[in-house]
């Protein structure tokens, strides 16, 4: 246990067991991010997935659009504390994008419009785990949020879940991104409180 | 040695309440002394994290209100009612309690004295807190870095650090933008930032100034937008949103 801040007793505990540690309940939908928001117009988006040979695979939007798409309802945890539960989504799972690759790659990283990047192994992103999401409750999904797509990878921290997503790269090493690379963990796990290196 | 660093950097250090002072009738600049502190740059923010008696912990996010000073280490709160942390850092909290700190955090909005290019700044409500950490920084660091400062905040009687502020400050314009109440004899009517603000008061685009934005959500993407709008470089623009997460 801490050192004890004599008096402080802290709110009611929410007890709720799909919160993880640290988290509260946020009936809104905050927003952060590093810089100002994109606008990405869906006419010139394109989506691209690099092998670590150097192969690319791109997408228009029409492309995009054209693929099995599905809906998952999901609890979302950022590392700033709030957590919502039961988001709901719509977009196509990274499975149908790099199912098909030949690759070896154990590690990706992702580009996002207006430069941003993060990092994840490319075993949290398959076996239905990880989308690249254009709705959010059934509307287009809002540029604060990440529109017109994002990568929604609900089990990790949502920096993780870069919005204006462009592109995968796939990568044999792995290689901080844009937080990780000034502090943050290279995981995220909420559960495990994996907010900054070192824990 | 990378390594030791960040541990370092990310323990948690036990900090006393050395000082208080009131800023406004709901917010108040707190300082700690806090042995071991690693130093840090004006715009980085702490995590402190409060533990009840029966080992119920909170943790929140504060930007460091002043450039690094020894074993010294300032921030200032805004009460948010019903706040759990902010209530009590407002309140109860006293002189020579202890509270935990790990730090500092960011180093992406954060301005090194060093750094040539003009700098503005814009601040929504408690959103000035790492702004004048800068402030301060230049000041400290004795550069003649040109400063812009925009500052908006709903009535006069909000300020923070109004007594340092009022003092000019060669090379440090600043502009006030109040959104409720005007301060007496000022003439026009209480707006919201908006084109014509940030037309007249911040840097031509082609100056390649970096702009630091802090504020509530609504606000850094107002500002951000219409600086886009002026042409302004969006790698030049760092955004840093707080705030309760309901504004
Ligand atoms: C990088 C960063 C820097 C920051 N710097 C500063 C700073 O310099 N100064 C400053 O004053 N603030 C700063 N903040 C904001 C600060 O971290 C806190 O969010 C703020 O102090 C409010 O915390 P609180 O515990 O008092 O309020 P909270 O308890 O978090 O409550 C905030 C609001 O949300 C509601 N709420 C919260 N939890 C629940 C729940 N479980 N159920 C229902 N409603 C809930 C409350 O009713 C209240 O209206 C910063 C934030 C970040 C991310």
């Amino acid at each position: 246990m801490g050192v004890v801040t004599p008096g402080f007793q802290g709110r009611a505990r929410s007890g709720n067991p799909r919160l993880p540690p640290g988290q509260y309940l946020a009936e809104d939908f905050p927003v952060l991010s590093a810089g100002p928001t994109p606008r990405v117009r869906t006419e010139t988006w394109e989506f691209a997935v690099t092998t670590e040979k150097g192969d690319k695979h791109t997408w228009s939007w029409a492309e995009l659009m054209a693929l099995p798409s599905e809906k998952p309802t999901v609890d979302i945890h950022c590392v700033t504390q709030w957590s919502k539960l039961d988001t709901r989504w719509r977009g196509v799972a990274i499975d149908t994008l790099v199912g098909g690759l030949d690759t070896e790659a154990d590690y990706v990283l992702v580009h996002s419009y207006g430069g941003y990047t993060t990092n994840l192994p490319l075993a949290d992103l398959l076996d239905g785990q990880a989308w690249i999401a254009y709705e959010y409750d059934g509307k287009p999904l809002t540029p604060e949020h990440g529109g017109p797509a994002r990568l929604l990878v609900p089990h990790l921290y949502f920096w993780k879940s870069a919005k204006w997503v462009r592109g995968l790269e796939l990568k044999t090493r792995d290689e901080p991104g844009f937080w990780e690379n000034v502090g943050y963990h290279d995981y995220g796990d909420p559960w495990r409180e994996q907010r900054y290196q070192g824990d | 040695m990378a390594r030791t660093a960040v541990s370092g950097r990310l323990a948690w250090r036990v900090a006393r309440l050395a000082e208080i002072r009131d800023e406004t009738p709901t917010a108040r600049t707190l300082v700690f002394d806090l042995p071991g502190w690693p130093g840090h740059l004006a715009g980085q923010h702490v995590d402190v994290r409060l533990t009840a008696a029966d080992g119920y912990r909170a943790q929140r996010s504060y930007s460091l209100a002043a450039p690094a000073n020894g074993d010294r280490v300032e921030l200032t709160i805004q009460r948010v009612a019903d706040g759990e942390v902010s209530e009590h850092l407002t309140g109860p909290y006293a002189i020579g309690d202890p509270i935990e700190i790990r730090g500092p955090i960011g180093g992406w909005f954060a301005w090194h004295p060093q750094n040539p290019e003009p700098v503005l700044l814009i601040a929504g409500g408690s959103g000035i807190v790492p702004l004048m950490a800068m402030i301060r920084a230049r000041r400290a660091a004795g550069v003649r870095t040109p400063f812009k400062l925009i500052y908006s905040l709903r009535t006069p009687a909000e300020q923070y650090y109004a007594d340092e502020l009022r003092t000019p400050v060669a090379g440090l314009d600043i502009t006030y933008v109040y959104t409720r109440e005007l301060p007496e004899g000022r003439p026009g009517i209480p707006r919201r930032i908006d084109v014509a603000t940030l037309n007249t008061a911040a840097w031509p685009a082609e100056f390649g100034a970096t702009t630091f934005i802090c504020g509530p959500t609504a606000f850094v993407e107002t500002a951000a937008d219409i600086l886009l709008a002026l042409g302004h470089d969006p790698h030049q623009i760092r955004t840093e949103r707080f705030g309760p997460s309901r504004d």
